[in-house]
Order: C-alpha cells, then structure tokens, then sequence
C-alpha cells in the first residue's frame, strides 16, 4: 500500500525519501481500499462506503441554486475590465473585493461576535497550505509545536515534512471528554523541553477535529494564559466554525482576544478555510489571519508558493458578498449537519455503540473501546480491520490521530447522501449483532470446555435465543476443537 | 550623556582604555531601552522598583557612583575592568528581575484598537523588524523562525523597490501620463484582446453555459485533474512544433511555476545544498528556490564576451569552486530561454550540459515558461527533444512550465513539473497539497487548451505582436545610442547601458536605475539584481507597452541619457 521510493542513481533530498509525510498509516491504506472497491448504490451496493474524509456534501444544492441563478456575477460576461484585471492579477494580496467578503464570512459564521480586518487577511490554497506556512513562520527546523490529542492525522505530514518542525502530543484523555487541561499542556512543554526541543506554539483545532465538538470560553482562556506565560505562539484552526450545529456554541479566539482588548494578540493566529463550511475544498481557499503585523507580512510574501487563482478569488468575492445567500446557507447548512448527526448517533446507540457528545463538524467521534479483544493498539487496528474488510466501511482509527486510549474512531457523515448512511448504520448494526452472538458464543465455548457442559445443556440456557445463536454456537465449538 | 561619562572615566583611569568601549557599549545599548519602557504608562503600577530604576538610567553619574566604591572593594590590577564589568551586570540583573515582575508582555501599541491594518509598505517594514528585535529583550514577544528574517531583508532589492514603485503610481496614456513606466515586470499584455475574446464567446463560463458545482466543489486530485493534464501535454508539445510527445501521466500541475521550482528545490536538494545557475539570472530565484528550502544558489557567470551564453569550462570551474568551499552540488537550473537575456540555447550546449550532468551525477531543471513567447529567427529547442533522444538516463531531468507567460495568465496560476523521474514525480505529487490550482480555473484552462484552434492563432499572433514590439523597441534604444544583446524570446531585452555609469561598478549602475525610476520614471531592473557580474546591464520588458508608448518610454530615457552624456 505504500509507495515504494527508490533512491535513484541521482540522489534526491532527505525530504523527499523520508517517512515524515505519514502516507503508510492505516488513515491512508482506508483511503486506499476505499478508492479500490468505491461503493455505488447500484453499481457497487456491496463496496467500501467512505466515512474517512471529511468533506461536505449536504448542501450541495444551495450552492447549485446559487451559481445557477447567479450566471452574471459568476463569470465575467462582458465586463471587459474585469477580465483584463483578473487575467493579469498576480498581487500576493490577493483581491481586496474577495479578502473584505472573506472577513465579512468570517463575522457572519461567528454571528458577529468577532471583528475581522481585511488587512489582516492572507489568502493561501487551502487550510493545509496556511497551516504549513504558519509553521514555517513560527518555527525553525527541530522546534516543537504542542497539539492536543487526537488530531488530524494529516498534521504530522502538514506540520513536519517540509518544515522539520516536530509535533509533541498535549494528551488529552477520555476520561474528561478529552478536553485540553493545563496540567496535559504543562506535562506537554515539559516533555518537549526534557527532548531539548524549543517549544513554538500550540496548535488546536476549534471545533476539534477530530473530536467534533467546540472548546469551551474557560480552556480556551487557559490556553491563552498558557501561551502567554511561556511566551509562545497559538495558531487556532477554525476551518469547521461554521459547521457548528448551534451557532451559540462556538467560542473563536478572536472572541476571546477583543473581550481582553486585543492585548498580547500578536502571539495568535487563526487558520479558516472555505473547505468545510461552504463545501468547497476543490477551489482550495484558506487563509491566515495573524493579529502580528511581522506575520501577516511574512505569510503575504511567503503566499506567492499558494497562490488562488484570480478566477475563483472572483467568483467567490461575488458569492460571498451576497448576503442574503450566505446568511441562508450557514442557517439550512448548520441545521442539516445536525440532524445527520443526530441520525447517526441514533444509528449507532441502537447499534449499542456510544459517541463522544459532538456539536460541531462533519463527524462523530465513535467509542468502540468496550468492544476491543484488547485495549491496545493493535486491538483498535484489529477491529479497524474487520470495519474494512467485513463491513466495508473506512473509518479514521483514534491511533492514526495519536489518541491516547484505544477504540476510538472518527466516523464521517457528511460526504455521502442520507441512503448511503443508512446502508452504512445498517452494516455497523449487523455487525455489532454478530459480533456480541459471536462473543457470547466464544465465552460460553470457553465455559464449556472448562465446566465439560455438554452442547445440549449450553443450548438449553439459551434456549430461548435465535436459532442463529445455536448454529454459531456450534460452529464455533467445533473450530475450537 | 555617555560623553560626559567617557570623560570621566577617562580622567579617573587613563590606563584602562580597553575597557572603555565596553562600558560605552551597554549604557549607551541600555538607556534608551529603559526610557523607551518608562513611556508606557502601564508600568507606573511598580512604582517603588521603577523609581530605583529611573533613578539609575536618568543620571549619568549614578553608573560611576556605583564604580567607585566598588574598584574600592575589587582592589588590584583587574579592579577596574571588574568595577566596570560588576555595576554593568547588576543592572542587567535589575532588568531581568523587572521584566519578571512586569507580567503580561507589552502589547504593541496599534494592537489596542484591532483589527488595525498592518503596516503594509516594504520601507516600513524594515524599521519594523528592526524595533522588532530590539524590543525583545526587553518586552516578551513570542519569537518568529530565522526564515523570517531572510524574507523581510528580500524586498530590499531594487528588483521589488521599482515593482513596488511602479505598481503604486502606474502610468496610463489618458487618466496618468506621469505615472512610472513599467518595464520591470515580465507580464504579456499585447494578446489580451485575443484571450478575452474567447473568454467571452467560446468558454464554458462566456457562451452562457455557467459553472456547474459538480466535478469543481468536492475534493480534486492535488496534482491536478487528468483532463488538464491530457491538454496541457498536449498543448506542450504543439508549443515546440511536436517534436516531442510530452506523457500527461509525467504532468504534475502547481498553482505557477512559483511553487514548481520550490517542490522541485525540496525534493532534490537538502538544506544547505546548492545549484548551479547561469547568470545574469531572474531575480525571483533568490527568493523561490532558498527561503523555504534552505537551497544554496551559485551563480555561474556569463559575459558579455560571450552574448551571455553559458559554456561548459565556465560551468566546470564554478562546479569546481563549489565543491572547494564545501557544497554539496546537487544541480543546474537553466531557464532557456534566457530570463533576463532573452537567447536561446542551442541543441549541441543541451547536449554537452546533459553530459556534464552525467559526468556530475546531477540534477537538471529546465524552466522553459517562455518556449512559446519566442520571435526570433532561432530555433527554440526544449530539453525534452534532447531527452528523448536518449535511451537511459532520463531520470535527472526536470522541466518547468507554465501559463503565466506563454499564455499570459499570471492571474489564473497554473505551473507545471514535468519530470522523468518517478520518485520526483511521486514525491511532487504529495507536495502539491500544498500548492493547488483551483478545480474552476482548471476547468476553464482545460477547455481553453483543448481549443487548438484558438491556441495556434494565439501563438502565432502572439509571436508577431513580440517580435514588433521588440523591434521597436530596440531601435527607438539605438537611436540613443544604447545597444542590446540579441534576443530571440521572452518579454524583455537586455540592455547595455555600461556606457552611461560613472562610475563603472555596482553602484554606477544603481544611480542610473534610480535616476531612471525617479527622474525619467520608467521601471527596469539592474543588473545586478539578476546578479550579473558585469555592471551597467539592465532589463526591460517591452511587452506591458503600446506601440504608441514607446515614443515616450525613449524621450524619457533620452533626458537621463543626455544628463549622463553631458560632462557634469
């Protein structure tokens, strides 16, 4: 599954040989699977449904209805200067038109609880690029960055690979929610500075991906406390902002930053993107926003490598400066992922399967710990596999995102239509019915073997049970033997 | 205030005069510093700690008060040095334990009333990171990579300076005829006319069949669609007269050739590595090719002896000096044709570079972003026509494309790599997560290039259009005396003005652009900007112009001319 680099007769760089772009974790070989046996509702009913990428499809239709009604302002049409402008336009800044709707988009998602300056906007393609040049900018090769577990298991490609910068895990458990406390971020900085690592920043992904739930006022307040007393840097990704299912449950840090007037902004930056929240991510728009005029300057000049081509910096300042059509799709959009959501959570508790609480994203984050043969690793990888193989689904294992207990798994709903997640609860439904029998069936084939019952009392007890249960059982008996 | 000090000091101990520049050092390095603090109003809350200190910075003498009944104490030959170094160290110490106690960092003073705008001018800059730094030893700013430092200094050079210039007061025949004349940016305008027109009347966007959001919204491959590569390859090979067949499946694309030539930097080349590069070369490559990577660029110097080609003993001697001062050489980068230069390079010194490479076991990067704009009697001869020649051995060659130029659509940032090396390929690929066209744009850019017949009329136009305004030009220079080396592609000319300077170096030929740009008001770059060894050479890009413009580019360059010419 992994891609095989030979070193060549003429050499190439240690980037380009190293390990550092994590493509050979179970995160990748899903995709993989998926992309080799892609389920179709008719073609392909029995193929790998995907629910390990994270991308937004639900409103697809608003943004049909918008481009459809909107033929004039979507193309230049016979507007002679603006083709002449666009054609030529490689100003690193980007269209002034498209950076003021982006920071107009940017208030709306927020309801307007936090100001953003179009000066202070600086546009890349895509969040993945703003997060790479964050890190060139803050960071020399060797610094660290603390981000709390679990996280996007792209992060360590993103973050690492071209920059080599390294990435110190801030563990956060399940015991609490996995929220971010000050001791995880303490212990964190300690272990980075006992490796001799200069600590950079934290990083943290609001709402969390891939937790699919918002940071509370209070740990964001604790963080900023943190980055302020070890002097370092915090860059806030807020690319599922507005993916939150209830617009009053989200807190961004420039909320937190205006409430304390702004003072010691220049340590935080925030990471937005129109891939998620707009359903956009083949146009690959993201953006820094840096409260540092240093950063803001630098990222500017370092954008010429992540440019947005003038055509679509175009289309979507005419897009997002139509009020009356982004105050409408933020509004049906929050309210269709949340109902997917709760649909899915459904699915899942009547599976017998329990999610972490969510209210925010394009996922829920699943526990399958209770049903793990060990809590371990390779016991979450273990029934990762059965997922794949058996139920034919591709779900994102909590050890590609570096969570710190097993049986977690980040399960997508968001990229498939409302059928697709149905075939997918019913074959995770399936599959946890066959496996509790399975497990009962294994217990009590150890129960006889040791109390020498014989198959009929066995039968007897469970009498009452499907007769599946007594095939199983015997089946199960006799592989034993 | 540190006068009177030296004075003293020099009156008490004459004998200790090694110790004075050190003692100067830090009082003159410290008080400002402490002044500068005391302006904050915020710090008066600690008020009893920052009397003491006040005290101390404010009277001069305080810092010898403090030497003498310490050289009473540190008595013998080191007394003074110590006496000095002590009250020296205990006020750093004071400091320190003040800045402790200060708690919270001080934030600067325009980000009280956010969202203010930064600074956004290239000459504020400077002075920005310059207090920038100086302020972190007193105040706690969270600390910026080295990288940063280097990209801040970049825009210093005249290169950005006349581009920045130029952008901010644009001459316009009708609304500013006394504007600055842009001849420093290497943009195509003579064939918009022809790119609009399609635009409007045969482009999916134009001809009212709108952008459908199926096949642009959701996720694209990074590296591009494969409907775009199948026509960019295509397209590829009608620009060199088909005498090749470029493979879509060897295509990756990027958003420009910018971060083309960087992804290739990364995967080729470790930090601290180098390439070779022919020069005069694009000014731009100092910035594209070393920032991120940490890439080393070695300059191989052409000559105007020579046109300003590139000859193979050159090249192996600078390989050579290379190597002596410890590089690791890992490849040449040639961009044919020639940016600044405007030549091309000939068949038989394609071949003797592949062979060097061999020889070198090195890499090559071809940046041929310019293979359609060529207008002169010269053959334009890509390095995939020399490859394909061959059987082995491909691996080591790296081409780079794109559509700023030859399609003269900066704006839409489409660059290619076309590599024959599989890792390089693969590991471009990956990189291009970072570096995407837009799916939208590409959709557009594909049905433009799958339009063949619009595609040879644009070229075929477009290269009459060059060559016109090239000859204008160039004579409208002769006729004041200046000459040119011949150029057979590209934007621009190469202009020798060595002439004019006085005196004859480096800074002969700044004075001359900066007249150029500031009394004439017309935009080219230096020379030495594309770190041309020979001073007096500048670039100019013709092809931003009007016919009618060229007149008035060539009076106002007559007026610096005659004021050169003239003995002053």
């Amino acid at each position: 599954m992994a891609i095989e680099i030979v070193q060549p007769s003429v050499g190439l760089s240690k980037i380009a040989v190293s390990e550092t772009h994590g493509e050979n974790s179970p995160y990748f070989a899903g995709w993989k699977a998926y992309d080799e046996n892609p389920y179709h509702e008719k073609h392909n009913p029995s193929g790998v449904i995907q629910m390990g990428l994270a991308e937004n499809q639900v409103s697809f239709d608003l943004l049909e209805e918008y481009l459809e009604s909107n033929q004039e302002a979507t193309s230049w049409g016979k507007n002679v200067s603006g083709f002449r402008e666009n054609a030529l336009f490689q100003d690193y800044h980007g269209l002034l038109a498209f950076r003021k709707a982006m920071a107009s988009f940017m208030e709306q998602v927020r309801g307007g609880k936090a100001k953003f300056n179009p000066e202070r906007i600086v546009l890349t393609a895509g969040a993945t690029a703003a997060n790479e040049l964050l890190t060139f900018i803050l960071a020399n090769p060797g610094d660290a960055l603390l981000v709390p577990t679990p996280y996007y298991p792209g992060f360590d490609r993103d973050l690492r690979w071209r920059t080599g910068v390294q990435i110190v895990p801030i563990h956060c458990e399940s015991s609490n929610n996995f929220q971010i406390t000050p001791e995880a971020l303490e212990s964190a900085y300690d272990h980075a500075r006992s490796m001799n690592m200069k600590v950079r920043g934290v990083l943290i992904t609001n709402p969390s991906n891939p937790l699919g739930a918002t940071i509370q006022r209070k740990v964001l307040e604790q963080i900023l406390d943190f980055v302020t007393r070890k002097n370092i840097h915090l860059v806030s990704d807020e690319i599922y902002s507005g993916s939150v299912f209830h617009s009053d449950e989200f807190v961004s840090i420039a909320e937190i930053l205006e409430s304390r007037n702004y003072k010691d902004s220049e340590r935080c930056h925030i990471v937005y993107s129109l891939s998620k929240d707009l359903g956009l991510p083949g146009f690959r728009v993201g953006t820094v926003y840096s409260y540092n005029d240093q950063v803001v300057t630098t990222a500017r000049r370092m954008s010429s490598f992540t440019l947005i081509s003038s055509q679509t910096q175009f289309l979507l300042a005419s897009m997002l400066s139509n009020k009356e059509f982004t105050e409408k799709y933020i509004k049906i959009n929050r309210e269709r992922l949340r109902k997917r959501y709760e649909m899915i959570v459904d699915g899942l508790k009547k599976a017998g399967i329990e999610c972490l609480k969510g209210n925010a994203g394009l996922f829920c984050w699943m526990n399958l710990s209770p049903y793990l043969n060990e809590a371990t690793r390779e016991g979450e990888l273990e029934i990762w596999k059965k997922m794949m193989e058996e139920v034919k689904l591709n779900i994102s294992p909590g050890s590609s995102c570096r969570c710190s207990g097993a049986g977690w798994f980040r399960v997508c709903f968001a990229n498939m239509s409302e059928e697709t997640l149905e075939v997918a609860l019913r074959r995770l439904h399936e599959f946890m019915d066959r496996r509790r029998n399975g497990q009962k069936t294994h217990d009590l084939s150890a129960l006889a073997q040791v109390q020498s019952f014989s198959l009929g009392d066995i039968c007897r007890l469970f009498g009452e049970r499907s007769k599946d249960l007594k095939s199983d059982l015997i089946s199960s008996l006799s592989d034993s033997r | 205030m540190s006068d009177s000090q030296h004075k003293q000091k020099t009156s008490l101990h004459s004998q200790a005069t090694q110790a004075l520049p050190d003692f100067h050092y830090h009082t003159a390095g410290k008080f400002p510093a402490t002044q500068m603090t005391q302006t904050d109003p915020r710090r008066i809350q600690n008020s009893g700690l920052e009397d003491e200190s006040r005290d101390q910075s404010q009277s001069s003498s305080t810092g010898m008060r403090l030497i003498v009944p310490l050289q009473g104490i540190v008595q013998g030959r080191g007394g003074l040095i110590l006496g000095s170094v002590i009250p020296c160290a205990m006020y750093y110490i004071l400091q320190f334990y003040l800045k402790r106690l200060r708690s919270p960092p001080n934030p600067p003073e325009q980000q009280t009333s956010n969202p203010s705008s930064p600074t956004p001018s290239s000459s504020n800059l400077a002075e920005l990171s310059r207090s920038a730094s100086r302020s972190n030893l007193l105040s706690r700013r969270p600390r910026l990579s080295s990288r940063v430092h280097s990209i801040a200094k970049s825009n210093d050079s005249p290169y950005y300076i006349g581009l920045d210039k130029a952008s901010a007061d644009p001459y316009d025949r009708f609304s500013n005829p006394n504007g600055v004349i842009q001849l420093g940016l290497a943009e195509n305008r003579l064939t918009l006319d022809l790119i609009e027109n399609w635009i409007t009347n045969d482009s999916i966007l134009g001809a009212g069949g709108g952008l459908s959001v199926n096949g642009i919204a959701a996720y694209q491959p990074f590296d591009g669609m494969p409907e775009l590569k199948v026509a960019m390859a295509s397209y590829m090979s009608q620009v060199v007269g088909r005498t090749v067949s470029f493979d879509p499946s060897q295509i990756v694309l990027t958003s420009g050739a910018t971060p083309a030539i960087e992804i290739l930097c990364f995967a080729l080349a470790d930090q601290g590595n180098a390439f070779l590069i022919p020069a005069p070369y694009y000014p731009g490559f100092d910035r594209d090719m070393k920032w991120r990577t940490g890439v080393e660029l070695i300059p191989v110097h052409c000559r105007s002896s020579d046109n300003f080609t590139l000859s193979i003993p050159v090249l192996d001697q600078a390989y050579n000096q290379a190597r002596k001062r410890g590089h690791k050489v890992r490849g040449i980068l040639l961009s044919n044709p020639s940016n600044p230069v405007g030549n091309l390079m000939t068949r038989e010194i394609l071949f003797s570079l592949l062979d060097f490479a061999r020889e070198k076991n090195i890499h090559i990067i071809s940046d041929e972003l310019f293979a359609a704009s060529t207008f002169g009697d010269e053959e334009f001869v890509s390095m995939a026509e020399i490859i394909d020649s061959e059987e082995t051995d491909k691996d080591r060659v790296h081409i780079v494309y794109g559509l700023s130029k030859d399609l003269s659509l900066p704006g839409f940032r489409v660059g290619v790599i076309y590599s024959y090396n599989e890792s390089v390929l693969t590991v471009s690929r990956k990189m291009t997560r970072f570096s995407s066209v837009s799916a939208p744009t590409q959709r557009l850019v594909t049905s433009m290039l799958s339009d063949t017949t619009f595609i040879k009329n644009y070229t075929e136009k477009n290269r009459e259009r060059l060559r016109c305004i090239y000859e204008l030009f160039v004579e409208g220079l002769n006729e004041l005396g200046i000459g040119c080396t011949k150029s057979s592609g590209g934007f621009y000319c190469w202009v020798d003005m060595s002439g004019l300077i006085r005196p004859y170096n480096e800074k002969g030929e700044l004075d001359l652009w900066d007249k150029l740009l500031n009394v004439a008001k017309v935009n080219i770059t230096p020379g030495s900007s594309c770190h041309c060894i020979e001073p007096g050479w500048f670039r100019c890009c013709f092809t931003t112009l009007d016919e009618k413009d060229i007149h008035v580019v060539i009076e106002r360059i007559r007026l610096v001319v005659e004021t050169c010419k003239s003995p002053s």
